[in-house]
């Protein structure tokens, strides 16, 4: 059963992520202290992949479904929403779009002057 | 009420979340469209049931506490497509780094910008400024510096639907062709969800966004006292 060890694994790291969550007094949350440790015992070797790639493979592809509960939670939230409903898409659709623009094509910008520099 | 009917109410909880993303997927899968999202589709379905069995969403919610535990280690999970990109993650490092610092900088100040020319109250600005970054981060922000954390909790996860709805059609009006841009924008603009979308799109872009969206959240908590002086 090497799903049950691979969660394990996975599990263990969520743990290791916890505790350095509740020693560092940051507003990290525990996953992302899991992720970079998972990383670093990875890429060094530390942990094998395979150790963990089938249950990762499947956690994180069925992440979409984890959010399913907390959009529909969105409903209980309709009393903070609703006053300033209007005020909020503005902010939401306007920011969303600029952000993802800029951040995307900055990073093409940056890409490509590497490559010009690459080959010239 | 049909509540009266269904005891078992934490597994109706789950069936109901399973069987609400699978009518999402099968209607994407139809249809093509990114409006037919599997997230907004099965989080509308579920509220649908809610509203017409009349079953207390507390008690819906509770029922699917299961599966929000699941998202710390599905979080850390992504170390592992990570690890399989590092080395174009390490060759991209530095476009990766500067594309978020300006997707985080510019999320800040149209946020604040946007938030004094609506005249929005210093709480619901506050609590709309972390919108980018994931919620476990977002939210504490929020609190600390005077915003209410349940708006802030609403407004990430509507920032992320929007990127997750939206990405794949944001990337062709934009001109976003390269899976390392991509990843960038997908991750710095919508956390955690914007994150599922890109690794559907290619396992590259899922690796940038996943590092994307911790850059953008660690930059995000070095910059937002100063951000916060000002509102």
């Amino acid at each position: 059963m090497k799903y049950i060890s691979q969660m394990l694994y996975i599990l263990l790291f969520s743990l290791l992520g916890e505790f350095l969550q509740t020693v560092i007094p940051l507003p990290i949350p525990a996953a992302i202290y899991g992720l970079v440790l998972l990383l670093i015992a990875l890429s060094t070797g530390l942990l094998k992949e395979e150790k963990i790639a089938e249950t990762a493979g499947f956690l994180v592809s069925a992440m979409p479904i984890l959010f399913v509960a907390p959009v529909a939670k969105l409903l209980q939230f309709w009393g903070i929403i609703g006053p300033n409903v209007v005020a909020i898409c503005v902010v939401m659709a306007v920011s969303s779009v600029l952000v993802f623009a800029v951040a995307g094509l900055v990073t093409k910008c940056c890409l490509r002057k590497k490559e010009d520099k690459n080959d010239g | 009420m049909m509540a009266d009917f269904l005891p078992g109410l934490s597994l109706f909880s789950l069936a109901l979340t399973f069987g609400a993303f699978q009518v999402g997927l099968w209607c994407q899968k139809k249809t093509r469209s990114p409006i037919c999202n599997p997230i907004l589709i099965g989080a509308a379905l579920v509220i649908i049931v809610l509203l017409l069995t009349g079953i207390d969403p507390e008690t819906y919610t509770e029922g699917t506490t299961g599966l929000s535990w699941l998202l710390t280690p599905a979080t850390i999970c992504l170390a592992v497509p990570m690890h399989r990109q590092l080395k174009a993650l390490k060759k991209n490092l530095p476009a990766i780094f500067v594309g978020v610092f300006a997707g985080t900088i510019t999320s800040l100040a149209v946020v604040f910008g946007l938030c004094r020319l609506l005249t929005l109250d210093r709480t619901i600005a506050v609590s709309l400024l972390p919108k980018s970054i994931t919620t476990a981060i977002g939210m504490v922000l929020s609190e600390e510096n005077g915003g209410i954390a349940s708006l802030t909790n609403v407004v990430i996860l509507l920032t992320g639907i929007i990127g997750n709805l939206m990405g794949t059609t944001f990337c062709k009006l934009f001109r976003l062709s390269d899976p390392v841009s991509r990843g960038v924008a997908l991750g710095t603009a919508s956390h955690l969800i914007g994150t599922a979308k890109a690794t559907e799109i290619d396992p590259l872009s899922g690796a940038v966004s996943s590092l994307s969206l911790v850059i953008a959240g660690i930059l995000t908590v070095l910059l937002f006292p100063l951000v916060c002086n000002f509102v």
